[in-house]
């Protein structure tokens, strides 16, 4: 086992979650030999928001998940819940769970996780860039003598 | 009353087909892909989402190509598929605070922290049908402009640490749940903004416009509205902590309103809320507005006896679903109902007819 921090893993987790299926399959398109712990689920999480953005919580409404849980050979246990219903996107998040509490970390950081997170942030910055582009810019015209 | 009644299979099978059939269109045409919908369409698939109280992009694009465009159609298919799913549990309140904004405006200070983002809006377009997106015009690409990250605090925030603003009770009791637990009045709080979330736009437009012509006036300014992407997190009892399971796309609208101070509380500004899955300004205005009116009681106003007051009226009537269900059900056949009917208004005239006889003949 290595030792992994709960930030590290939270980390991870919600970038797989994030990935798009199609992407995560092309980054790791064969799979290791595992075992289901917890066969890939689809269903539900409702989301909740505050009342005034900080104040009391309310149920906003659902979202599709789908969760499952594995073994690999060795032992090593892997979770994963990840928006929407694609079951194979919950596995591959689930492998590169266990994986990563393996050996072979740094492998799958650089081949795996590094990409997600330079393409994720290529695509928040170009989000960003757009929006400050529509960002107004005041300025006072100045009538008059004083 | 209710009786079976057999024979209508053979026509029903054929309905369906010619349905599927219509639905498809004329075929030299080509047919259009859910991605397509999920892409070209986002508006309507964000309406259903919002109002089919499921966030799926793909899922409600199919749904609406199911429902050929008929989105209360559509939000009823998400509404009925919702209801076969488990549900793993409940996220961790997003953190608006924390939104990947695309959009945010404020009506109330110019120089706002963080800046007036317009984004992606139809405000300020003329309104002028576009011809060239009738021919296969090149779609424009979006400008860019160097970001450094966008800090954008909730400007209400800042007339609370003036003490202008009403201070919101943050306690983290679990909210009601309507799909859960049926509707029942008085509604606190949570529970209103859980059914007006899901209610239908049109309806929470109206009531909202309803307020601003005179009826149960709230003098609304919107304080800030705000449109991005927010986290999501859920706590995994498997693994002992909280961890991300996707992101949603939400609008958030806070309004400002008079109040002019009780007894026990000076004279401060008052909030409306309104958050709305998905891009839906319109919404998440009205919702705040609405939140604001169903809220007399509690901030000691006048009942003035308007419908955005009455919160029985305003909850049990905005579900769209709920609405069509029992609208659309006396389509359906209540010959036996009818026959009923028939035999009773027979009687009546038949009563009337005989008592003239005997008028006439005294």
């Amino acid at each position: 086992m290595s030792t992994l921090t709960t930030d590290t893993r939270k980390s991870y987790m919600g970038l797989l979650a994030r990935a798009r299926p199609e992407r995560l399959e092309q980054l790791l398109p064969d799979l290791p030999a595992h075992d289901w712990l917890r066969r890939p689920e689809i269903g539900t999480t409702m989301v909740r928001g505050r009342i005034g953005a900080t104040g009391a919580p309310f149920n906003l409404g659902e979202m599709t998940v789908t969760r499952c849980a594995l073994k690999l050979s060795d032992g090593t246990v892997g979770h994963a819940y990840v928006q929407g219903r694609d079951q194979g996107h919950a596995t591959r998040a689930a492998i590169v769970d266990a994986l990563m509490q393996s050996e072979g970390v740094e492998q799958v950081d650089a081949t795996i996780l590094a990409p997600l997170r330079a393409e994720e942030a290529e695509k928040r910055t170009s989000r960003a860039e757009k929006a400050a582009a529509t960002k107004v810019e005041f300025f006072t015209m100045v009538r008059g003598e004083d | 009353m209710y009786v079976a009644t057999k024979g209508g299979e053979r026509a029903i099978d054929a309905a369906h087909q010619w349905l599927s059939d219509e639905r498809r269109g004329d075929r030299s045409v080509p047919e259009l892909s859910v991605a397509q919908i999920r892409e070209q369409m986002a508006l309507a698939v964000n309406r259903v989402m919002a109002e089919g109280s499921l966030y799926d992009p793909e899922l409600a694009a199919l749904a609406i190509k199911q429902a050929r465009g008929d989105l209360i159609e559509a939000v009823f298919l998400i509404r009925a598929y919702r209801t076969t799913l488990p549900r793993f549990g409940a996220s961790v309140p997003v953190e608006t605070d924390r939104m990947d904004i695309i959009r945010r405006i404020s009506a109330t200070f110019k120089d706002a922290p963080g800046g007036q983002i317009l984004g992606p809006t139809f405000d300020y377009t003329h309104r002028l049908l576009d011809f060239k997106l009738m021919a296969d015009g090149e779609a424009s690409e979006a400008l860019r402009k160097e970001a450094e990250a966008v800090v954008a605090p909730h400007i209400l925030q800042l007339l609370d640490q003036d003490g202008l603003m009403e201070p919101l009770s943050d306690g983290d009791e679990t909210p009601p749940d309507l799909t859960r637990e049926p509707l029942e009045m008085p509604a606190d709080r949570p529970l209103r903004l859980q059914a007006l979330a899901r209610g239908d736009e049109g309806f929470v437009l109206s009531m909202a416009y309803s307020t601003q012509r005179g009826y149960g006036r709230t003098h609304a300014f919107v304080g800030e509205l705000r449109i991005g992407t927010c986290a999501v997190e859920m706590e995994v009892p498997e693994l002992g902590f909280a961890v991300e399971i996707g992101e949603i796309e939400l609008t958030e609208c806070e309004t400002v309103n008079q109040f002019t101070g009780s007894k026990s509380e000076p004279p401060q500004f008052t909030r409306g809320y309104g958050l709305v899955l998905g891009q839906s300004e319109r919404k998440s205005i009205s919702m705040s507005l609405v939140d604001r009116a169903l809220r007399w009681e509690e901030l000691g106003e006048d009942n003035v006896g308007v419908p955005a007051q009455d919160a029985e009226f305003v909850l049990y009537h905005c579900d769209n679903i709920q609405a069509t269900g029992f609208l659309e059900h006396i389509k359906l056949p209540h010959y036996v109902d009818f026959q009923s009917e028939l035999e009773l208004i027979r009687k009546l005239r038949r009563e009337a007819a005989d008592a003239q006889v005997k008028e006439a003949a005294e």
